[in-house]
Order: C-alpha cells, then structure tokens, then sequence
C-alpha cells in the first residue's frame, strides 16, 4: 500500500486501504462466509470502490496546481534513475569515478542495452530511505559527479553509443566544497561539451529539473518530459523567498511555482521539451513498470530516428536548437522603446 | 530645485550614497567607510584611494576604460528581452531598468580595438536587474561569438552578473546557459579566443556557463565570484566558511582564474594577451 504523502493523494489513499482490507476478506473465508450471509458480494463492492477511487482520481489530476506538480516530481515514492534503467535497459554495467580523486554518488552511469545495442546511461540519483538520501546528497552533484558525467559521455561518443540521460536533481550541491573543487566551471564545462558529442543524446526529466544541476547533463538532440516532471530556472521557495511581488516568504511558494511556469506542458510550449510521456493516473510511483516502458518506447523511437542522422548534420540541428531559444525581438528605436507583455514565444529563429 | 542637481548619479550603484550629504557629490567606500570627494575616486578609474576597492563600473564606463578612443562599435542592442512568462511585475522592472539606465539590456556588445588590435568586446552592466542573463542577454552574445567566429577576431568579455539567469524569463532563461555555451562550443571549434574578465560580481548561471568557459580567465581583485550565495547550503549545515568566500582571491586558490589583475593593469594585459594569440594565429596561417 502507498502511504499518502501528498494531500491531494489522502482521498485516494483511504480507497486504497479500503480496496485492500475488501481483498483481504475475499481471501479469507470466514470472512466471505459472513459477507454471504449478509448476501454482500465482495467481489462487486471491490468494483464498485475502485470505479470510485478512478474516479477520484481523474477528477484530482485533472486540476493539479502548478505546486501540485512540483510536489509530484519531488515525491518520495517516484521512480528514480536506477528504477528507469533496471526497468529499460539489460546488462547495465554501472562505472564509476571522475578519474581525478572522487566518485560521487549523486550521479550515476553505465553502459548498459536497449533493445539489443549499447547506449550509455546516465542520470541523477536520489535515495530512497534515509541513510540512502543522504549517501546520495539527495539528487545535487558536486563537481566530481558532473566530471564523472562527462568522462562517461566521451567514453561512449568514442565507441559511437548514444547516449541517455536522467535529469532529476534539486540543484547541483552548493556547499563550500562544491566552491572549492569548482563546481560553476564542472557545470559550464559539461554543458559546453555536450554540444561536441558526435553520437545522439537523449535527455529524459524524469522529476526534478532543478537549474544549473540539471542542465550540466542535460544538453540534448532530444528533451523528453515525464508528465509530472518539473523543469525551473531556481527552486519556486527560493523563487518566493527573493522576490518582494511574493512579499519575499517562502510561505508563498506555490504561487512562485505558478508565475515560474516550470511544468512539463510549459516546456513543451517553450520548444524546449519535445514531447510529454503521459504517467499512469495518479502518477508514475503508482506503476513504475508502466511509466517505465512508457518512456522506453519513446526513447527508442526518438533514438532510431537520431540515429538515420549524419553526424555533422546532428551537431548542426544540436546547435540550432538551443541557438534559437529564448524570447526576444528586434526593436527599431532602443533608446524609447518599452517591452510589452506577450503570452507566447516569439523569436525570428524559434 | 536647487537639490536636483546633485541627484545626477544612476540609482543603484555601490556605494555611492552617503547619508545627510548631497549624492553624486561624496562617495562612502563599501569596504573601508573612507569618505571621498567623488571626482577623486572617477579620476582613479573608480578605485577607492585609501583601500584599493574596485567600484562597479557601468558597462559603457567599462568599455570606455578598455577600448580605443573612439573605436567601439556597438552592436545588436535592439535585442530587447519579451515578457513570456507574463511574470508579476517584469514589464515594470525591465522599462524602470532601461529608463534608469540608459540601457536597452544587460550587456553591451559591440566591435573595438584594443592597443590597435580589433576584437569583439561585450560588457555586462550590474544595475540592468543585477546583469541578470534573459533572452536578450543570451542572443546578444551568441551573436558576439557568431561574429568574432565569422571575422576570426578575439572575444573579450566582461562580467558583472549578480542575477545569474533571469528568473522572470524562467526555463528560457536557465537555457541561456546552454546557448551561449553552445555559441563558445562553435568559437572553441574554430579556434578563436575567448578571454573572460570577471568583476564584482559574477554569480550562479552566468558563472556556470560563459563565465567559467574563458580560455583566459581574468578577475579584478576583490570581486564576488561564485555559484550560490553565501546562505544557500552552507549555513544550514554549520559550515565554517573562509573571510574570503566566494572572492576572486578564494576562486583564484581553488585554480579557477588565470590572473587576478588591477583595473589600472587590465588594459595593458588584455593588450599583450591579444598580440600573443594574434601571433600564433599569424604563425599558424603562415604554415597553412
Ligand atoms: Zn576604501
């Protein structure tokens, strides 16, 4: 049974434990002997209360908040990397070290196959109990995680593997440490590379989009969104902790979350997520499985469609692609024009 | 009203008001509380006399300190930043910025010699929202690196990006770290130089992108150079952290930065810099 985390996830939580107290008793049968006696039939009242928590559910995840999604990307059940990959890919083989003097645990990678080839896949790896988070610095790399990163990704564009990656991280680590060894220089550095790779790169944000953390392994031919996966330029706390438009109270976060617009539908507005992977309803850690081979099969199919492309030509598109984003436009009299508000995104290239 | 007059400077700027006393006339130095006749500290290229504290300097002040006289030519600022996200509040504080400025974004970019040597040349200015990096800031300098590439001519920027990404302008934004990064991916590939001069101060998604990707890495000293601020990760968990954090001398330490180097020396060194890469570039096509 789930443990309702989320307030929005208590409604369903208690029809979970209601379904499961009915399955208990159609396999018990003292129990089904009563429930005879009383002419209930179990079986049509288990039917019955999961029509409803169905029910409950479409109506719950048809109107998340924009703080709805990020609590569900940041949820403590959601798959994470590893999940993805055990359920995706055969044969993993995960590497470690960034052959300097670290191996950081935040950041994971291996080679591994899907459907049959070699791909390398990398991502960023949160911890599931405890001990595990914290061994796991909660999802933000330090520099020696991005080193690793990169050291992987030329490893596998020397042997031509694509490569796939698993963005799920709250922001890159920001300690004193992470100063020291350099951790601005270890993000820009991947970032700029990633634009070198001759081999396809395939970039799934599986949870977290956090910022700089992110996009230091996050530069790809391909940006695919899970449905509940968030994608932010700062953490919408922070975000309402600066700002005096949200009277600069961390309290206020969620309307941050909403001024951001950092879902994976505004992504795919922005031209810069290519497609959603729709979850199971009611989210991914409701059927990993599920989500899993969801995502599977639109990276291998993006992944056979990369793959017809020359190398030059995808270097070329590679460039194009984050050459165009932003919004802008081109003004005639600088010094007296005012910007004015537009809802979408315009620019000459996009 | 008399007043007025003295109320000529920008508003922002470091340091620059002193209590009680007519602005524009008197500065107080940030670091060592010395009070100066404001026509000193501009006649000593905005260094404070008694503690060597380098003022912030606007981005045409900067070009004007660094370029010829008369050489730069500025180009693409009517690039100008959209409000996409509709966030709260952006349209006001970006026609306050420019209005307060003079600017029509964050940097200025434009086509200059140094010591007869031409270059790109791009300066951030930190009133324009902190040189927060939007759309506008992200486009104008790829445009930069396209053209240094396209005319083979050095690249020298100046930082002053305490905003980092501008999060007004969310995701689009944070990817303005990816594309100029991938604008210096293409200069990297051509083999056109990039030089870097990061001054006060120079933070989170500018430092993690073109910032830290210079192929020469200069600072003044004493800037504020870093990812995240001070508070963020560190205090929480009780870390003791150096007087120096963050500073161009601790970012120096940590291997970070080629040279740190005094505003009355960054002329002269990006001059002698620029004439050892125009050298190997003319020995190079000399054995082509
Ligand atoms: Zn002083």
């Amino acid at each position: 049974m789930l443990k309702p985390l989320l307030d929005f996830e208590k409604p369903i939580a208690e029809l979970d434990s209601l379904i499961e107290e009915l399955k208990r008793s159609a396999a018990n049968d003292e129990r089904r002997r009563e429930a005879e006696h009383d002419n209930v039939d179990i079986e049509s009242e288990i039917a019955r209360v999961e029509e409803r928590r169905e029910q409950i559910m479409r109506e719950v995840f048809a109107n998340l908040t924009p703080w709805n999604r990020v609590q569900m990307a940041r949820h403590p059940m959601r798959p994470y990397t590893l999940d993805y990959i055990q359920a995706i890919c055969t044969n993993f083989i995960e590497l470690h070290g960034d052959r300097i003097n670290a191996d950081d645990p935040a950041i994971v990678g291996g080679f591994c196959q899907l459907n049959g080839r070699t791909v390398m896949a990398i991502g960023h790896q949160k911890g599931r109990d405890l001990k595990e988070r914290q061994h796991r610095n909660f999802g933000s790399a330090r520099p020696a995680g991005f080193r690793k990163a990169l050291r992987l990704m030329q490893l596998a564009a020397r042997f031509r593997k694509p490569i796939i990656t698993f963005i799920d991280t709250p922001a890159a680590e920001a300690n004193l440490m992470a100063e020291e060894e350099g951790i601005s220089r270890a993000i820009a550095y991947n970032i700029q590379q990633m634009f070198h790779l001759p081999v396809p790169v395939i970039v799934a944000v599986i949870g977290e989009g956090g910022s700089g953390g992110a996009l230091g392994i996050a530069v790809g031919d391909r940006v695919i969104m899970m449905e509940h996966a968030i994608y932010s330029v700062i953490p919408p706390e922070s975000c309402a902790a600066i700002l005096s438009e949200f009277g600069r109270d961390r309290g206020r976060a969620s309307e941050a979350a909403a001024a951001l617009k950092l879902t994976a539908q505004h992504a795919r507005q922005f031209h810069i997520a290519d497609c959603i992977v729709p979850e199971p309803l009611g989210g991914a850690h409701r059927d990993a499985a599920a989500a899993a081979r969801a995502l599977g099969d639109v990276i291998s199919a993006q992944l056979l469609e990369l793959e017809s492309i020359p190398t030059a030509a995808l270097l070329d598109e590679r460039y194009r692609r984050y050459r165009a984003i932003g919004s802008w436009e081109e003004i005639e009299h600088a010094a007296v024009a005012l910007p004015l508000p537009s809802s979408h995104v315009e620019g000459p290239l996009s | 009203m008399a007043k007025s007059r003295w109320f000529s400077k920008p508003a922002g700027r470091n340091g620059t008001t002193v209590s009680n006393m007519p602005e524009g006339l008197w500065v107080k130095c940030p670091r060592c509380a010395e009070i100066h006749f404001a026509k000193d500290i501009e006649r000593n290229l905005r260094i404070c006399t008694k503690c060597d504290y380098h003022y912030r300097l606007h981005a045409n002040e900067r070009i004007a300190l660094t370029v010829d006289d008369g050489s730069f030519n500025k180009i693409d600022d009517h690039v100008v930043s959209r409000d996409p996200l509709g966030f709260p509040g952006y349209p006001d504080k970006l026609a306050r910025a420019m209005s307060s400025t003079g600017l029509t974004d964050a940097v200025v970019c434009g086509e200059a010699t140094i010591d007869g040597r031409r270059c790109i040349v791009s300066a951030a200015d930190f009133d324009f929202l902190g040189g927060s990096m939007g759309s506008a800031v992200g486009e104008r300098l790829v445009r930069s690196m396209e053209l240094s590439v396209e005319k083979r001519l050095p690249f020298v920027l100046f930082t002053a990006n305490g905003g980092g990404a501008r999060m007004f302008e969310g995701l689009l934004s944070l990817m303005q770290m990816a594309k100029t990064s991938a604008g210096l991916a293409r200069m990297e590939r051509a083999a056109v130089p990039y030089i870097v001069v990061l001054t006060d101060p120079t933070m989170a998604g500018v430092y993690a992108s073109y910032a830290s990707l210079g192929d020469i890495i200069l600072a003044e000293p004493g800037a504020l150079i870093g990812f995240a601020g001070r508070r963020v990760g560190n205090q929480d968990m009780g870390m003791k952290l150096p007087d120096d954090f963050q500073s161009s001398e601790f970012q120096f330490r940590c291997g970070m930065i080629d040279q740190i180097v005094h505003r009355r020396d960054i002329r002269n060194t990006l001059s002698t810099l620029l004439m050892l890469f125009a050298e190997e570039d003319a020995n190079a096509q000399a054995s082509a």
